[in-house]
């Protein structure tokens, strides 16, 4: 699928990551800046938890009735002169951009920041049309001159790169002879950047919401390079996935606050635009052509199902920065686009099992993310539907768990096989036992004692020592 | 007051320990404690595995085993957490539905129990030396236990209870997740025994057996003379 990253296996990818060190306190650190700055911004607004429903309330409302308010906001681009196209598939959307490209002869392409358009590698395709792409998110932009290294966070694309390597990175590819000062970074990129929007054909973004009743996109940047690449090139295509619309403009203030609150615990972020169709005549700037392909790739097909809660992400990536697996492993272990926790119950539904059956697994269920989400989606729980389908309709769990879980369906059903079976346990593990301590296991303890210790099962249960104690309390009773 | 005890599995079979001090405790504060001998385990670690309708026998079993208690007290928030789950997992099926919701209704974790049924705060505990807490996440997140461990802590006379630095990060255990992504939960768990060295605690305390047996056998693998107690035990301790 098109949002895979890189050919080597799950784990293969979780080692480079566990032996990234450089990454993993990057990651560490901005997860803790992010989370104490969201936590601050919740707080500033007040009453958190009302405003998380409404956000569950507006999502899930919008979701139940998507079709109408696709169609709606369908008209109204057309009303205001823009051209709509559903795309059910990745192909589909990347052969109608293909196209609007090449009848308007573009050479040039600014593009914003847009994860729906990673998903559908639409800049491989652009490339090969024989365009040249610019990225022009400061670090979507660091890791597209970087030999297009894939984004390992939903929001902040290069968090796992410090300045030093961007700075080297710009030195290689940019002849920059500057330092790694953040400012100087950014006005180098920026420099680089502002002929590139002036000589665009074409300006591509995304849409963090599209708003059904007046034809609208909303785009949320801290950078305004969204507002040059609209404001700019002849022709601008928006590429959005289905579910990113609301109803209203009211429903799109409730959201944008809960999603710059939540990302990256700012009250508003530095430019939030809402656009609406081409320019109008007398309109200073502004595209003459307009285009918004609205991609399905798997979405639809989510609707309805016991996963449509996922559906409701407004990709803020609380989730992320607070997730303890991400934290040690990074973006890039997940092999997809999409990461932890929101990527692993996504990726799965949108590229198959095949491909992402471990990540359903790389959590420990501690329920971080589903506290932490703006709009209330269950995510450990759907991470637990995930694993049951893997289970029971995949089949792809291993025989040695199936028979073990066979067998504590069986013991934890029946007191008599529980008594039995933890009676013999402590006998049964002798020969691996010192000290009351078993410091190397077989079968599945051999993973547990590889990095802790475990204790041997107690020579007197808890139950026994009950059993006697209720005895004792009975005769002293009697002797009262 | 009677009170039927939830053990688990974990302390019935390896810390036989922390039942005895829940045992204890729970009668000097003037319960009745029963114990339901037929008790097996909650089905969690099936259940979070994917094996659900496996997780679903042992789960019957034990709503059958408890549905006619008066209280259902547990020392563990991730075990009490399963029976608040009940009715959620049975939702589909009328019948286990409403027995279910019936567990879920009186099961209470321990501290919980302490605090928001006993009312008390101050059992009497003495305990000298300087501790911090491990606050698990399903007790704290799914169950919403956030204060009662703390607010009975703060009385245990001769005990200082430091803060521990990224408390709300999790310890890394995940049940079978420990096993299935042990290089993950190594670093997990490492990162948190470093945060726990930083506090200079004689002991960790913390009120779910899961966590402690994964911190615990990771501070004794890495030869730290760090002393992890449940927090029955040391609520019991005099």
């Amino acid at each position: 699928m098109a949002m895979k990253i890189g050919a080597d296996s799950f784990h293969q990818r979780v080692e480079a990551g566990l032996h990234n060190s450089f990454m993993r306190g990057a990651v560490a650190g901005a997860q803790e800046r992010l989370r104490t700055r969201r936590l601050d911004a919740a707080e500033e607004l007040g009453n958190w938890e009302e405003w998380r429903a409404l956000g569950e309330q507006i999502r899930q409302h919008t979701l139940l009735h998507l079709d109408y308010y696709l169609m709606q906001l369908s008209e109204n681009v057309a009303k205001r002169g823009g051209h709509v196209f559903f795309a059910q598939t990745a192909e589909e959307a990347n052969q109608y951009i293909r196209e609007v490209v090449i009848k308007k002869n573009a050479k040039k392409i600014v593009k914003s920041k847009s994860m729906v358009t990673e998903e559908i590698h639409l800049n491989a395709m652009l490339e090969a049309a024989g365009c040249e792409v610019i990225e022009t998110d400061l670090g979507e932009y660091i890791l597209q001159i970087d030999d297009h290294d894939p984004p390992s966070h939903i929001v902040a694309p290069a968090l796992h790169k410090n300045k030093e390597q961007i700075r080297d990175v710009f030195r290689k590819k940019l002849a920059y002879d500057k330092t790694e000062k953040p400012e100087e970074l950014a006005a180098h990129a920026r420099k680089m950047l502002r002929n590139e929007y002036l000589t665009a054909d074409v300006g591509i973004t995304g849409c963090n919401f599209a708003i059904a009743e007046s034809g609208s996109i909303t785009l949320v940047t801290n950078e305004g390079n969204a507002d040059l690449v609209t404001a700019l090139p002849k022709t601008q295509i928006t590429v959005m996935g289905m579910e990113r619309i609301v109803p209203t403009f009211e429903e799109m203030e409730v959201l944008v606050s809960l999603l710059t609150r939540s990302a990256v615990g700012q009250k508003l972020t530095s430019y939030i635009t809402v656009l609406t169709g081409p320019r109008d005549e007398g309109d200073v700037d502004g595209p003459e052509e307009f285009h918004l392909v609205i991609v399905d790739n798997g979405r639809s097909s989510i609707l309805g199902t016991e996963f449509q809660p996922v559906l409701q992400c407004i990709r803020c990536a609380a989730c992320v920065n607070v997730c303890p697996v991400y934290r040690h492993i990074g973006g890039h272990s997940y092999g997809s686009i999409y990461s932890e926790p929101i990527g692993a119950v996504l990726s799965p539904l949108l590229g198959g099992y095949d491909d992402y059956k471990e990540l359903p697994y790389a959590s420990t269920l501690c329920a971080a993310c589903t506290e932490a989400c703006p709009v209330k989606i269950p995510l450990h729980e759907l991470l637990l539907k995930h694993r049951q389908i893997i289970v029971e309709r995949e089949g792809k769990a291993p025989i040695s768990e199936k028979l073990a879980m066979k067998a504590f369906g069986l013991g934890a059903a029946s007191s008599l096989l529980y008594k039995l079976g933890s009676k013999v346990a402590p006998n049964a593990l002798q020969p691996f036992t010192t000290d009351e301590r078993i410091v190397k296991g077989i079968g599945p303890l051999k993973a547990w004692t590889e990095i802790r210790e475990f204790p041997a099962p107690a020579k007197e249960r808890f139950r026994d020592w009950f059993r006697e104690h209720r005895k004792e309390r009975e005769r002293d009773g009697n002797d009262l | 007051m009677k009170v039927t005890l939830f053990i688990t599995c974990l302390v019935d079979l390896f810390h036989p320990n922390v039942g005895k001090a829940t045992v204890e405790l729970l009668e000097r504060l003037g319960c009745e404690v029963e114990f339901p001998e037929a008790q097996t385990c909650c089905g969690q670690p099936a259940y979070n595995s994917g094996y659900v309708k496996e997780a679903k026998e042992a789960m019957k079993h034990m709503i059958r085993t408890f549905e006619h208690a008066q209280y259902i007290v547990t020392p563990s928030g991730s075990c009490a957490t399963m029976f608040k789950e009940y009715p959620h997992i049975f939702q589909h099926d009328q019948e286990w539905e409403a027995k279910a919701k019936k567990v879920a209704e009186k099961t209470y974790e321990l501290t919980q129990f302490l605090v928001d049924v006993l009312k008390v705060e101050n059992v009497g505990a003495k305990l000298k030396g300087r501790a911090t807490y491990h606050t698990s996440c399903h007790m704290t997140r799914l169950l919403g236990v956030k204060d009662a461990p703390s607010r009975l802590l703060k009385h245990v006379e001769g005990l200082e209870v430091v803060p521990l630095p990224n408390a709300h990060n999790c310890c890394g255990f995940g049940g079978t997740f420990s096993v299935k992504m042990g290089p993950i939960s190594e670093q997990t768990v490492d990162e948190k025994v470093r945060y726990i060295e930083e506090t200079n605690a004689d002991y960790l305390i913390g009120a779910d057996c899961g966590c402690l047996m994964n911190i615990g056998g990771r501070l004794e693998r890495t030869g730290k003379r760090i002393r992890v107690m449940h927090i029955a035990e040391v609520l019991n301790s005099r």
